[in-house]
């Protein structure tokens, strides 16, 4: 393997809790992300994706294992901030992210409270309104707005924007398109495809739709109860998916040219 | 470009929605209901503008749009739910050839809500009361609609209707929430909305927060009801267009406070005549093998805000092939291929360019 | 927005609201209205009631309206500073216990439920008793606050702990954001309504429990408090003597500031807290 390796996870596990009441969230994980690559951990809510992209995130502490970030130990940066400048997420629930309390502009101006040398307050504006138009929203359609004021797609494009302007070597993308419209979820996967190509960035997409993994990433890791059941290129795990889980979550998608759920007698409008 | 897909046959028989409403054996009849409410400065909204449709017996009606398209106050309209700042402008609400509009919402509450129309609500994890046993709270569905029904007899119906819906009746209905697993909350939900028999079931995005694998569970779970025939009548409400390619035998898709287009799953899947249904479609994203090379449509933006009136075309000004006349002439629900479209060019080959591929 | 105006659509707020502005109408309109003066004697000791002296005079002969009012601002003087105490206290060990988890959660809870079982009046008493000469209304109400802060911290606490999971706080954090930051900016910002809830809560029990010091001969020694006018009553034996006014206005008016402010938190409740509101 020539390319660079973002991320390497040797038997990582968290377990929460102790004795008997502990949960194993993420179970004996090993796997690698190389740089410039989309990769997508994709399984049920509750199979512990969300958990291993927060340690990928420095969010949560592996119980044990050992997790490598560009080669090193992942809290060899000391401070966390240096590892946020390089790592950075979206999450789910767009409005959850951002606080009602204040203007989206003011939000989106403390990402750079990050950078090592702040910029001017003319240069952060500036930098501000590129990022809105990254991601096609007018600087001024937000002038002034508060979370609430704006729609879920909107919201979901405000959270990339501040990836815009952070610009980090990796993003985590947990679950970003699973509260939008169907209508806004291409867009945002557009735009996670420009950030990889235009930004060179490391994409972890974090799914339960094995259909948007498929589309947009360039290995597939499928996971269940804390356990990697399946990985590999997207078209080798679709066309011969080694583990059940792998089968139940293709068929489980509603696929308009498939039967979907088999009915026993439907009841039916009788003319 | 060819419309129609190669589909293997599906044992769905598709009843198609008749273009003028009021037939005889309708359950629900929906004519020319429009419904506004008013904002905290004294805007009037039409978030519901003219929608007309009616719903048979046993006939399931998926009505399909993004949020803000005014899939939700549709249904409070249905319901009779007129709570301020929520209004009723005009049009009609029939549920047995009974008008439900101008009740007062007590009236509403005690003679339509859960007896002839029943919502199943969206998070149907988080809508039980965890200091409340499942047996509580489902004696005050029945409370609800007869106060002088004793502890007996309400317990025998709910054993017997939980029983129905293959739930261990004495160990649910005395356990609280909290106890039970995700799967059989979920049943107690749609089991105590369902209680009554309702004539309609509104399932408002029932599964838009699940993962496929649940949202699998909950729709297979709504059929077992209806082959139980404790169901007979739903209503769909998803913003997830290809969805109800599986769950509803005919399709309202919605923009703006109007119908777009309304005709039979089969019509609307795989053979749309307006751009936006077809960009739905579109935008869809399967894992088969091939697929990963399709481009997904994507609409930016969002619907209008129906403050004030629009001159042409409501979706105008996102859609993809809007020609220069969409703008100003004001398009009218008309018969193109067979299902009603509200779109100038619907018969043409200018709504073929939006999505396809499928 | 919405929230506040469904709180003025209560009876029970409006009444709750109502009782307690009468009560501030009179500590600090009264004496616009009528003569107030607790330093000269203005007749007999214990005068019923007259057009004079609507309330009559107590012990001394002092005029009994001009006592009560003097009384009422050093109660609601003590709730107060008590309730601003014991918020700001209860919020920052509970904010920040709640927020942080772990180890120094588990010490500051500890530290809570310490607190929570020593009894305040006890300790009040002992402190009072021995300090005698020291014991100004002041300290009393620092006491009562330092002592009565538990409530807060836990019902602040538990609040605290449920918006950690919060996806604004992780972002936050992987925003550079310092602990501190968050607790003020990302925390203290959706806790505002509970708190103004608990913080009426701990004055209605802080006005009380002074009440309950001063009236066992344990109150300020520099000032006129409700609870020291029914001490005075009960030891110049106004009871005995069915001097009624020289302890039923005190009682009724700390019985009233109480019960309005339990009325108000108990409506807010209804309005601010999901779990109540149907």
């Amino acid at each position: 393997m020539t390319d660079a390796l973002k991320f390497q996870a040797k038997n990582i596990s968290r377990v929460f809790g102790h004795g008997k009441k502990s949960v194993t969230a993420v179970d004996n994980v090993t796997f690698e992300i190389r740089d410039r690559e989309i990769i997508s951990l994709v399984g049920q809510s509750g199979c512990g994706k969300t958990v291993l992209a927060k340690m990928l995130l420095r969010l949560e502490t592996p119980t044990s294992g050992e997790l490598l970030f560009n080669g090193k130990p992942i809290t060899a940066t000391g401070d966390p901030r240096n590892h946020w400048r390089q790592v950075q997420a979206v999450f789910q629930d767009p409005f959850s992210c951002f606080n009602q309390f204040f203007t989206i502009r003011s939000q989106l101006k403390s990402s750079f409270r990050l950078f090592e040398t702040k910029p001017s307050p003319g240069e952060i504006e500036e930098r501000v309104d590129q990022a809105l138009l990254a991601v096609n929203i007018k600087p001024k359609e937000v002038e002034g707005k508060y979370p609430f004021e704006l729609s879920g797609g909107q919201m979901q494009r405000m959270l990339l924007a501040r990836i815009f302007i952070l610009k980090p070597q990796v993003l985590i993308a947990d679950e970003p398109t699973s509260m939008v419209d169907a209508c806004s979820r291409a867009s945002i996967l557009d735009y996670l495809l420009k950030l990889k190509e235009e930004l060179s960035m490391t994409i972890v997409f974090v799914t339960h739709d094995i259909g948007l993994a498929y589309y947009i990433s360039d290995s597939l890791y499928i996971m269940h109860k804390g356990k990697m059941v399946d990985r590999g290129a997207p078209d080798d795990v679709i066309k011969h998916p080694t583990s059940d889980v792998t089968k139940q979550l293709l068929e489980d998608i509603p696929d308009v040219h498939r039967q979907w759920i088999a009915r026993g007698t439907p009841v039916h409008a009788a003319e | 470009m060819t419309v129609s897909a190669p589909v293997r046959p599906l044992e769905q028989a598709a009843s198609g929605p008749t273009p003028k409403p009021a037939k005889s054996n309708a359950v629900l009849e929906v004519e020319d209901l429009r419904v506004h409410y008013v904002t905290r400065f004294g805007h009037k909204i039409q978030a519901v503008d003219g929608v007309s449709f009616s719903l048979k017996q046993g006939e399931i009606l998926g009505i399909a749009g993004e949020s803000g398209c005014g899939k939700t106050t549709l249904v409070s309209g249905c319901m009779g739910l007129y709570i301020p700042p929520l209004f009723h402008t005009s049009g009609d609400v029939r549920i047995d050839g009974k008008s439900i509009v101008g009740m007062t919402l007590e009236q509403n509450r005690k003679e339509v809500l859960g007896q002839k129309i029943a919502m199943i609500p969206q998070g149907a994890l988080n809508s039980l009361n965890p200091t409340r046993k499942i047996k509580d709270m489902a004696a005050d569905m029945i409370l609800s609609h007869d106060e002088s029904a004793d502890k007996k007899s309400i317990n025998d119906r709910l054993r017997e209707r939980f029983t129905r819906i293959g739930l261990d009746a004495d160990h649910v209905l005395n356990s609280y929430p909290v106890e039970l697993p995700a799967g059989t909350k979920q049943r107690c939900v749609i089991g105590i909305s369902t209680l009554l028999n309702p004539k309609v079931v509104v399932a408002d995005e029932p599964t838009s927060a699940l993962d496929v694998s649940t949202q699998k569970a909950v729709i297979k779970l709504l059929f077992e009801l209806m082959d139980q025939e404790i169901i007979s009548s739903m209503l769909f409400i998803t913003h997830e267009l290809p969805l109800l390619r599986h769950v509803s035998s005919s399709i309202a898709v919605m923009y703006a406070g109007e119908f777009v287009e309304y005709g039979t799953t089969e019509q609307v899947i795989f053979e749309g005549r307006q751009p936006y249904s077809r960009a739905l479609m579109g935008s869809m994203l399967s894992a088969e093998p091939g697929q990963k090379s399709r481009k997904p449509v994507a609409i930016e933006g969002a619907p209008p805000k129906l403050d004030k009136p629009i001159p042409g075309c409501r979706f105008a000004e996102r859609c993809p092939v809007a020609q220069p006349d969409c703008r100003t002439t004001e398009q009218v629900l008309r018969i193109v291929a067979g299902r009603q479209v509200r779109c100038k060019y619907a018969d043409t080959e200018v709504v073929e360019q939006v999505g396809g591929g499928l | 927005m919405q929230l506040v105006k469904g709180l003025f659509k209560i009876p029970a707020f409006l009444l709750g609201l109502f009782l307690f502005a009468a009560t501030l109408a009179l500590a600090f309109l009264g004496p616009l209205v009528f003569h107030v003066d607790v330093s000269t004697r203005v007749g007999d000791p214990y005068m019923a009631p007259s057009a004079a002296h609507w309330l009559g005079t107590d012990h001394l002969g002092v005029d009994m309206l001009s006592m009560l009012v003097m009384g009422l601002r050093a109660s609601l003087y003590v709730g107060f500073l008590a309730g601003v105490v014991a918020t700001i206290v209860g919020t920052l060990i509970g904010v920040y216990g709640g927020y942080k988890g772990g180890l120094l959660d588990d010490i500051l809870t500890v530290l809570t439920n310490l607190f929570l079982v020593i009894p305040t009046l006890i300790v009040l008493i002992l402190l009072s008793s021995s300090m005698d000469k020291g014991r100004s209304l002041t300290l009393i109400a620092l006491i009562i606050g330092g002592t009565t802060w538990t409530w807060s911290a836990r019902a602040v606490r538990a609040q605290s702990s449920s918006l950690r999971a919060r996806d604004h706080v992780a972002l936050a954090r992987i925003n550079g954001f310092s602990t501190l930051e968050i607790v003020l900016e990302q925390i203290l910002p959706y806790l505002l309504s509970y708190i103004f809830m608990v913080f009426i809560l701990q004055t209605a029990t802080a006005i009380l429990t002074e009440a309950t010091i001063s009236m066992l001969g344990l109150g300020p020694y520099d000032s006129i408090s409700l609870g020291k006018i029914l001490n005075d009553a009960k030891t110049n034996e106004a009871l005995i003597g069915g001097k009624w006014w020289a302890f039923m206005p005190a009682m009724v008016l700390v019985t009233v500031i109480a019960f309005s402010l339990y009325v108000i938190n108990t409506a807010m409740e209804g309005v601010f807290n999901p779990r109540l509101r149907k």
